[in-house]
């Protein structure tokens, strides 16, 4: 296989999260398109890292792991703490943001 | 021949199961396609060489970061089907088209364009994982502990955001106590 194979594969990979973010109101379905879109990074950085010999995107790709992690931890308590307050998790429900 | 027939394999599965997370009205069908396209894609690092972020990609996506997705997911009303309205579906499929385009053409002009010279050359005597072992903790040791630093207070900060008011317990008060708790919220 080709770089460009993995890259084409990566960009509709991408293209699938966004049309997720752009699509979704769900706060938590919102939270899973943002992970589609990093894992592909992850697979275009391995596949650039593969082709040209260079270890250079692994780090990168393990780098943005660990960036998902906590992203998901943080965002996680947001989303419990705005459930506990309002009831909903629709992204609507976040256009007045008084508190 | 195996790569060729593995890469088409799995790419047909992943899309298929990011597929079914992005256009279901499930909660928990997007859960859990999601957890299988995660573990999908640790095929393709390991058909890259890169199975140490194979074996991360399973361990930290499929297990830590979906199982606190399943445990965020008792917290909210996850059985209901979601709804979505969009104004304006035709907007949203150009505008993905126009940034896939632009993506395709970020992507594959700098390989097109010129020669890389590798700055961290992997050494296939050693094998991956201890190849990465050495980048790690020699070229990227600072970056490393941040990441440390950042997943710590990040955990923190998810423990306090999602610990509010988590020191009553409805299960220890009587019928009366919760009636007058809910009053005063009222």
């Amino acid at each position: 296989m080709s770089l460009n194979a993995y890259l084409i594969f990566s960009t509709l990979i991408f293209c699938l999260g966004l049309l997720g973010v752009i699509r979704r109101k769900n706060l938590l379905m919102l939270f899973f398109s943002t992970e589609i879109m990093l894992n592909s990074v992850n697979i275009a950085f391995a596949a650039i890292s593969k082709f040209h010999g260079d270890l250079t995107g692994q780090m990168f790709a393990f780098f943005i792991i660990a960036i998902a992690a906590s992203e998901v931890a943080v965002g996680l308590g947001l989303l419990i703490l705005w459930y506990k307050k309002t009831g909903t998790i629709n992204l609507d429900s976040m256009q007045k943001l008084k508190g | 021949m195996f790569e060729i027939v593995a890469f088409y394999l799995f790419a047909f599965l992943t899309i298929t199961m990011f597929s079914i997370t992005i256009f279901t009205n499930n909660a928990l069908y997007a859960l859990s396609t999601l957890a299988a396209g995660m573990i999908f894609i640790s095929a393709f690092f390991f058909l890259l060489d890169a199975q140490f972020l194979g074996a991360v990609q399973i361990v930290v996506y499929t297990g830590a970061v979906m199982a606190l997705y399943a445990f965020g997911m008792m917290f909210f009303d996850s059985l209901s089907t979601v709804e979505e309205h969009i104004k304006n579906p035709r907007l949203v499929f150009l505008l993905s088209g126009i940034i896939a385009l632009l993506i395709v053409i970020i992507f594959v002009s700098p390989v097109i364009g010129e020669n890389v010279q590798a700055n961290l050359p992997v050494h296939e005597q050693w094998g991956n994982t201890q190849d990465v072992g050495v980048v790690l903790f020699t070229k990227y040791l600072i970056p490393f502990e941040i990441a440390a630093i950042m997943l710590l207070v990040a955990m923190i900060g998810g423990i306090i955001l999602a610990g509010k008011k988590m020191d009553l317990s409805y299960s220890e008060l009587s019928e009366d106590e919760i009636e007058n708790l809910e009053k005063e919220e009222l």
